[in-house]
């Protein structure tokens, strides 16, 4: 260490040493500063030098794939040829289970006729301004049906009357979806097993499975005939499933069976 | 004395918790009881005879810090108030635990400030909002409410304004939810409740007095005490709203001219209970909560309680630790994050000290490269909520890469590892030497810093100050060498410490431990090509465990300091949902303990620059 202040000046050519790099992309890139990506991706990269502000709302970052802000319902494409703007929500409730703040409100749909539950949201409302944006609705939803958006400019003049959002707010389509996160879509499609909701592609299975199985009956049947030969093993995995149906149709009845005693009981202790 | 001379012996510091725990019930019978609830750990201290207790503790084993001292109400299950203490030994080793149990009616605990200063603001704490008096410690007021706020507020029959059911899921959401808005049912305002001989017109004045007379004068503070203007004894309030207090905090202090006689920091003004909120919240739910502690370092933040609920879980039979990837993902996040916290908290500590945002804008530039990963990583740059119980949210992603949506989106598209790697090996190393060059030897920042707010090393200890400001005083204090968690043992790293104790040997610090966590980060890259693949979460991801009974405390080194999660299963016998206890141990308010007795005899410029070298986060201070 020699004079006094000799860190001072040290410390001032460093500043002046980034006050230089952040304009040497400037020089380098000379003319092509706002077109394209090219700049703006070495700018604002690993290797940049100096200090680069992104000129905001003129120019944005372009947010990852998983970026969360506040979530949006999921519905078939509205030019799908079977169910147009069909919800995938089932209104399970998950998604207001393990919502933190508890900001997701949802009324089962239900059969008007019979009361009974169906697998559609009468009505979803999520309050925005309670959402934490924790992604932990998209995160658990077992159907895929809601995802966190990349829309974060949701500012408005109101709060009271603008900030919960319905089901109709909140719909977004599927082609959406793909077209913000398009490897997590793909990802997701790949662990159902197809583009489709969860449940279609169940119903689909299903019925491939009965038409394949009426098939091998038939096989089976003609072997039978031609060969006059007991149980073709082609049908061993049918009485299997059957047998496995019956087993659980039994347990079932024991369990209710159980219900009906318990409460019988419980019935008794009260009265 | 003599057969405790027998049992208690010099070695006596070198047992273990176990047979410290044996030596304490064989030197005090029928005083001290091991707690065999299932899950529990510990002994149980009676509360007459605890500050001659925990004398011995520190004296006579060794357990001289005391890291935590925090209070359950078990209403409807023993019916008793309990204050639970956790004392390590600054040589390392795990907590002897030790409780006191008090009847909820006139509840009555011996203050520990005598033997630990560092208890000071938690039994404030305690007091404040679960209403257990400490006899004996010398300043016991409200610390995060207000002076004449109705109640206790984490006390278990008390409720909140906007109270809805004990605990989440609430059922008004589902199946049913036709929604309102809280404010509607319980307009603002109306909110509040005051006691009955509450006297709303008079509130500033009460309130302010009992401060202003804690720090020996009246409200009127105007009184000279010597001849002329030369002595003026002065009140003045730095803060709440105050650049130089990041965040709504404030110090109230006596002034001699330009030098400070005393200074009590006075906070609160964000508190929220966030440990009320947590008890209503299921186990999976408090984890963004954490988030908003310290949000500098959700990403350590949400580690420390993942390990403090995996803890509990590993009672239970079916329990899975993280897998491999996960720990090393796990600690790749957390250094990353430890780079980050310190980048801002030099930047800050200089522009308090004059160098107004130069130091933090470049230090800024080399933290939001380290944000883009946790972005593309974890969804978010500041509230990560990426660790799970028993993992972590999602792998690492292929590419960090962006998706045009909005008008003006700019697309950036990097290979994820080679951006990393790229971030490691060269731009933070070349970042700190630039850094140091440009700080380290200039002469300013030696002569605001050096020999300013020192804080002696026995004094360090007795406050139990944590993190850099401990290890800044000379204690090789870190909790992953101390007691280890995650995959820290088989990482080659060192702890740095200081000698001196002042501002100057905190800053030092900190520059060696963002060294120190690229030296780490680099042992972990090859780890993570190795383990790449293989899955990031131990079983399937569950929203709602069932937690087994028992307590926890789970505590990681955090870049702020020691920060631990007491988390409490009681109720349920079948496993609760939902934290009984949930409280958090916030390096940013235990070490503002010391913060008066640094600041004693310095002058008023000095106080912002100890305050910022203490590095504090609001958040985190008042929950």
């Amino acid at each position: 260490m020699t004079g006094y202040g000799q860190g001072i000046v040290r410390g001032l050519l460093i500043t002046l040493k980034h006050l230089v790099n952040t304009y040497i992309d400037d020089i380098r890139y000379a003319g092509r500063k706002y077109i394209g990506d090219e700049i703006f991706q070495i700018r604002q990269g690993p290797k940049s030098q100096g200090a680069y502000t992104v000129q905001y709302p003129d120019e944005k970052i372009a947010v990852p794939e998983r970026f969360r802000f506040v979530p949006f319902l999921v519905v078939e494409d509205y030019d799908h040829p079977e169910r147009p703007g069909h919800d995938w929500c089932t209104s399970c409730g998950i998604c207001a289970k393990v919502c933190p703040p508890q900001c997701i409100w949802i009324v089962r749909g239900e059969d008007p006729n019979t009361g009974r539950p169906i697998p559609e949201p009468q009505a979803f409302y999520i309050d925005i301004d309670i959402c934490m944006n924790c992604g932990y609705c998209a995160e658990f939803c077992p159907f895929d049906a809601i995802k966190m958006d990349h829309d974060y400019e949701l500012a408005s003049y109101d709060r009271t009357t603008h900030h919960i959002y319905d089901k109709k707010k909140l719909s977004k389509e599927l082609r959406y979806w793909k077209s913000i996160a398009p490897t997590t879509a793909l990802e997701e499609m790949q662990a159902r097993g197809g583009w489709e909701h969860s449940d279609v592609l169940k119903e689909r299975k299903k019925a491939e499975r009965a038409v394949s199985s009426a098939k091998t009956d038939a096989q089976g049947a003609a072997v039978m005939t031609a060969e006059a030969a007991p149980a073709a093993p082609a049908s061993q995995p049918e009485t299997d499933a059957e047998a496995e149906k019956a087993a659980r149709l039994a347990k079932r009845e024991a369990a209710l069976a159980r219900k009906r005693e318990r409460q019988a009981h419980e019935g008794e202790a009260q009265s | 004395m003599n057969d405790v001379m027998d049992i208690i012996t010099p070695d006596a510091v070198e047992l273990d918790v176990a047979a410290a725990a044996a030596a304490l019930e064989a030197r005090f019978p029928r005083i001290v009881r091991p707690d065999t609830r299932p899950g529990y750990t510990g002994i149980i201290v009676d509360r007459n005879h605890l500050v001659e207790v925990a004398r011995a503790i520190r004296d006579d084993l060794g357990f001289d810090y005391l890291s935590s001292a925090t209070a359950v109400d078990y209403l409807g299950i023993s019916d008793e108030m309990e204050m639970v203490y956790h004392a390590y030994r600054t040589s390392g080793g795990p907590a002897l635990v030790f409780k006191a149990q008090t009847p909820r009616d006139d509840a009555e605990i011996p203050s520990l400030v005598s033997v630990w200063p560092g208890a000071d603001f938690q039994e404030r704490e305690a007091w404040d909002l679960y209403g257990i008096r400490f006899p004996g410690h010398p300043n016991l007021k409200r610390i995060l409410m207000w002076e004449g706020f109705a109640g206790h507020p984490m006390r278990k029959d008390w409720y909140e304004a906007y109270y809805e059911q004990e605990h989440k899921p609430f059922d008004s959401r589902w199946p049913s939810g036709h929604v309102y808005r809280a404010e509607e049912r319980n307009p603002y305002g109306k909110n509040v409740r005051y006691p009955a001989d509450f006297d709303l017109s008079r509130l500033t004045d009460r309130s302010e007095e009992a401060l202003y007379s804690g720090l020996g004068l009246g409200v009127d503070v105007q009184e000279l005490s010597g001849e002329g203007i030369a002595t003026d004894r002065l009140v003045v309030n730095l803060g709440p709203h105050h650049p130089s207090t990041h965040g709504v905090f404030r110090m109230v202090v006596t002034l001699n001219g330009e030098t400070i006689e005393s200074l009590e920091p006075v906070m609160g003004y964000l508190h929220r209970n966030h440990e009320k909120i947590g008890e209503r919240n299921t186990y999976l739910h408090n984890m963004p909560f954490t988030d908003r502690l310290d949000y500098i370092c959700s990403m350590s933040n949400n580690l420390g309680y993942a390990l403090a609920v995996e803890h509990l879980l590993s009672l239970g039979a079916r329990y899975q630790p993280p897998t491999y990837r996960a720990e090393v993902i796990r600690v790749l996040m957390v250094e990353l994050t430890r780079i980050v916290n310190h980048l801002w908290s030099i930047g800050f500590l200089l522009n308090d000290l004059g160098a107004f945002f130069t130091p933090m804008l470049y230090a800024n530039n080399e933290r939001e490269k380290i944000l883009d990963i946790f972005e593309a990583t974890a969804g978010s740059r500041l509230m990560c909520n990426y660790m799970r119980f028993g993992g972590v949210f999602k792998d690492l992603p292929e590419r960090i890469r962006g998706v045009a949506n909005l008008v003006n989106d700019k697309v950036r598209d990097y290979n994820t590892l080679d951006y990393i790697t790229e971030i490691v090996n060269e731009r933070l190393p070349r970042f700190l030497d630039e850094y140091e060059a440009l700080l380290t030897h200039n002469e300013i920042l030696k002569e605001r810093s050096i020999g300013v707010g020192v804080l002696p090393r026995d004094k360090a200890i007795a406050y139990s100050a944590s993190g850099p400001l401990l290890r800044g005083s000379g204690v090789a204090y870190d909790v992953r060498r101390a007691e280890p968690y995650s995959i820290y043992p088989e990482l080659d790293f060192d702890i740095p410490v200081g000698t001196n104790g002042d501002i100057y040997d905190r800053y030092l610090v900190r520059m060696q431990e963002m060294r120190e966590s690229i030296r780490i980060l680099k042992q972990i890259l090859p780890r993570l090509e190795r383990t790449k693949g293989e899955p990031i979460m131990a079983g399937k991801p569950v929203h709602t465990p069932r937690v087994p009974l028992g307590e926890a405390y789970g505590r990681v080194e955090n870049p702020k300091g020691e920060l631990g999660f007491y988390v409490v299963s009681a109720g349920d016998e079948k496993g609760t949902q939902n934290p009984w206890r949930y409280h958090v141990r916030a390096p940013s308010f235990i070490n503002l303990t010391p913060l008066g007795l640094m600041c004693r005899g310095q002058k008023v410029a000095d106080v912002v620059a100890i305050l910022g070298s203490i590095d504090i986060v609001l958040g985190e201070t008042d929950r």
